[in-house]
């Protein structure tokens, strides 16, 4: 054993027996129990005894002060999103607390396990319009999985201990603890006792055998197939399952934005992403299938377009955890209420061994045809420029798709969907269903946190960096190797897309003036350069990939670029446009 | 059929927490949905809770609404019924002028109606009476003519018309806890 386990475990047998101590070294005892090793935070007035107990901890778990609670919470996203852990977010009560709500959406939406812990002020002061008071858990109900207020240091740790577990278990989500300043001073005895079930709870249904013995048979009987994995096989752990039951069935694999590494890149059936600026085949053939089964994906309307013309000749497969998901948005001809693991262990045992080949076939053909006139449009549109697109890809072959590729939101976030080859789990880190700008660059920070060893890489536009630039202080402080791409094309570029297309050219608010980002960069003591020329790309990649710490690349790239493949708003996904 | 709007009465069972009404009430909130009327009281048995919903809407609206209440971690389970499916009864008060009761009108509306003198006071009276909301809405028509100096109306209780109880309910969670 060595000392650190040795430690641990003289800690947990210490536990066991009762010991009394304030509601704030309550808190701390509670995360340790829970493996807590890293903490993203900011303090202040309400929950200043929790970080004064923090002090005495600090051989025991770390704590990130980040320069924003919202830089804190995107930061516990990236980490949670990289490793199996759950973040961690300590704020204040008042702007502490509501600078946390557009992360908890984000984490909500997108399924992230967090625990956040807000400071209050003290009980006899709810209510009364205190300083720094807001109604946290008002304000958070609707983006948590579940919140708790907490005036009682004696239900500090029942409650916490039910944090940790609503949070990972089943759909994971966000979850907030908001502990009053009074609770946090108070004497308790501590006794830790892990969560395992909820009465009223049920993370996760019993695998419903004929489900999954009807799916079989329609998947048996399919001669075009189709898959689309989501994020749900990475939260259940099914890569490998998942890796089986494809080769098994021959069955081409799409993926979601926020699938993306779930299923190897650079395997021969997967066929790309869905969606508004997926791929052109996966769309296309989204409307030619005869079975289309999905796993862990909600159908989002990015996903689906016109849900009214959507796979409508399909028989629907829905394998997913959530039971409000299945026929929320489009109607399953068998729906499978389970986890995405289990569904497709038990799968593979009773799926028919099979070979689409000409059918996969067509999806390669399209592919070619996409790539074809995506690079002939740019090569003519942007003779001189260098585009996102290059950029990625080169990424791409040079990291061999085996970075954690963090991206922020708009069009380079698309960009790298499309050209990043995201050939592990966990690597793609993403705002999907909120879009929040400005997300990437903590994210990142987190996701390094979680991976030391790995290269991790934040592709941001110009815009959203700007949204949450001050977290540098942070990369700065805690000596964080993330390395930063700024594709800068001087305007917010999706917006401006869409403007131009759909609102005549009428750029309303969408250039954007910035800084010297190098120059920035610097002044926080971070390494960095700017790409003005093709002919410098490569060897900027290089010096930023192996750079030892952080490193910012800004890449001027064209102003006036599209995403495309697109299917409209409002449009079908077999329309789906490539110019 | 499913895009016909209906009125649903919905009956969810919940751990006796802080909160609970407003995270029910924002789901419906969220979805643009207006709740008819709302009432919330301990079961049978201790510490569970009910809260009875009626509004209109669709059925695949509010199956999808059942969806997400059920999703709640302190939602023991929620059900959806349409009337056919319920026993339901709604209390109104009316308090009316106490010089209006010598009138004979007054005394055979009362009667015909089935309503209850509640309470006398020497300036008004407190008329009860129990029922649909149709009956009660139309017991509120016939004495306006009189004035109505008050009137209040509760909102919808029910029981379902299925025999399980809910004890059963809550075995069966517990024993899918134990799988």
């Amino acid at each position: 054993m060595t000392t650190t386990s040795l430690v641990k475990e003289e800690l947990k047998t210490k536990m066991v027996k009762t010991q009394t101590m304030t509601g704030s070294e309550a808190v701390i005892q509670c995360l340790l129990q829970e493996e807590v090793e890293t903490i993203f935070g900011y303090p202040g007035g309400a929950i200043m005894p929790i970080y004064d107990a923090l002090y005495d901890y600090l051989d025991q778990v770390n704590h990130i002060l980040t320069r924003h609670e919202q830089g804190a919470i995107h930061a516990a996203q990236g980490f949670a999103r990289t490793s199996k852990k759950v973040g961690v977010v300590f704020a204040t009560s008042g702007p502490g607390a509501t600078n946390l709500i557009t992360g908890l959406a984000d984490a909500m939406i997108d399924s992230t396990p967090l625990v956040c812990i807000t400071g209050q002020v003290a009980s006899p002061l709810l209510g009364t319009d205190a300083f720094q008071e807001t109604d946290v858990i008002g304000i958070s109900m609707p983006v948590t999985k579940w919140n708790c207020q907490v005036t009682k240091a004696k239900n500090i740790v029942e409650t916490l201990a039910k944090a940790f577990f609503i949070a990972q278990s089943g759909r994971p989500g966000p979850v907030v603890v908001d502990i009053t300043k009074d609770a946090q001073f108070e004497l308790v005895d501590f006794h830790y006792k892990k969560c395992k079930t909820i009465r009223s709870y049920q993370p996760k249904p019993q695998l419903n055998l004929e489900q999954v013995k009807a799916a079989a048979e329609l998947l048996n009987k399919a001669k075009k197939p189709m898959l689309i994995v989501g994020q749900g096989v990475m939260l259940s752990g099914a890569e490998k399952a998942l890796l089986e039951f494809a080769k098994k069935t021959g069955v081409p694999v799409a993926s979601t934005l926020l699938g993306l590494g779930v299923f190897p890149g650079n395997h021969e059936q997967f066929v790309g992403m869905v969606g508004m600026h997926g791929n052109y085949a996966p769309n296309v053939k989204t409307n030619e299938c005869d079975v289309l089964m999905t796993v862990g994906m909600r159908f989002d309307d990015r996903v689906t377009g016109d849900v009214s013309k959507y796979a409508r000749q399909a028989k629907i497969i829905h394998v997913e955890l959530d039971a409000a998901e299945i026929n929320k948005i489009i109607k399953a001809d068998v729906p499978v209420w389970a986890d995405a693991k289990e569904a497709l262990e038990a799968l593979i045992t009773l799926v028919e061994p099979k070979k689409h080949d000409a059918w996969l076939n067509e999806f390669k053909e399209a592919k070619a045809k996409e790539n074809q006139v995506l690079l002939e449009n740019r090569a003519k549109d942007f003779p001189e420029q260098m585009t996102m697109d290059e950029v990625l890809s080169l990424l791409s072959d040079l990291t061999k798709g085996e970075a954690i590729v963090v991206t922020d939101v708009g069009q380079h976030q698309m960009m790298a969907a499309q050209f990043y080859e995201y050939n592990q789990t966990k690597s793609n880190v993403t705002s999907g269903g909120l879009g929040t700008m400005g997300f990437a660059l903590p994210a990142a920070m987190g996701a390094k946190m979680a991976n030391p060893k790995k290269q991790v890489v934040a592709v941001i536009g110009d815009g959203g960096f700007q949204m949450t630039l001050q977290e540098l202080g942070t990369i700065m402080q805690n000596n964080i190797g993330v390395k930063i791409i700024i594709l800068n094309n001087g305007f917010l570029g999706m917006v401006r897309q869409w403007q131009q297309l759909f609102f005549e050219k009428r750029y309303s608010f969408t250039e954007i003036q910035s800084p010297d980002f190098v120059a920035l960069a610097n002044s926080y003591k971070i390494k960095g350069q700017k790409v003005n020329q093709r002919t410098e790309l490569k060897s900027a990649l290089e010096e930023l990939l192996n750079s030892d710490s952080a490193y910012l690349l800004e890449v001027k790239v064209a102003k006036e670029d599209n995403v495309f493949p697109m299917v409209p708003t409002g449009a079908s996904v077999s329309e789906v446009r490539l110019q | 059929m499913e895009n016909l709007e209906k009125t649903f009465t919905v009956s969810i069972f919940t751990e006796n927490t802080i909160g609970m009404l407003n995270r029910i009430t924002i789901i419906f909130t969220r979805r643009h949905l207006n709740i008819d009327s709302i009432t919330a009281s301990e079961t049978e048995v201790k510490n569970v809770h009910r809260y009875t919903i009626v509004l209109r809407t669709t059925k695949e609206q509010i199956d999808k609404v059942v969806g997400q209440i059920e999703k709640l971690i302190d939602v023991l389970k929620a059900f959806v019924h349409e009337d056919k499916d319920v026993v339901h009864q709604e209390i109104a008060l009316y308090k009316i002028r106490t010089s209006n009761l010598s009138n004979a009108d007054v005394e055979q509306v009362i009667r015909e109606n089935y309503a209850k003198v509640l309470s006398v006071d020497t300036q008004f009276i407190v008329i009860e009476k129990t029922g649909h909301k149709s009956e009660t809405q139309a017991l509120f028509d016939k004495l306006k003519p009189f004035g109505v100096l008050e009137f209040a109306r509760s909102g919808r209780v029910a029981v379902t018309k299925p025999m399980k109880e809910l004890s059963t309910y809550l075995k069966e969670l517990e024993l899918n806890k134990q799988l």
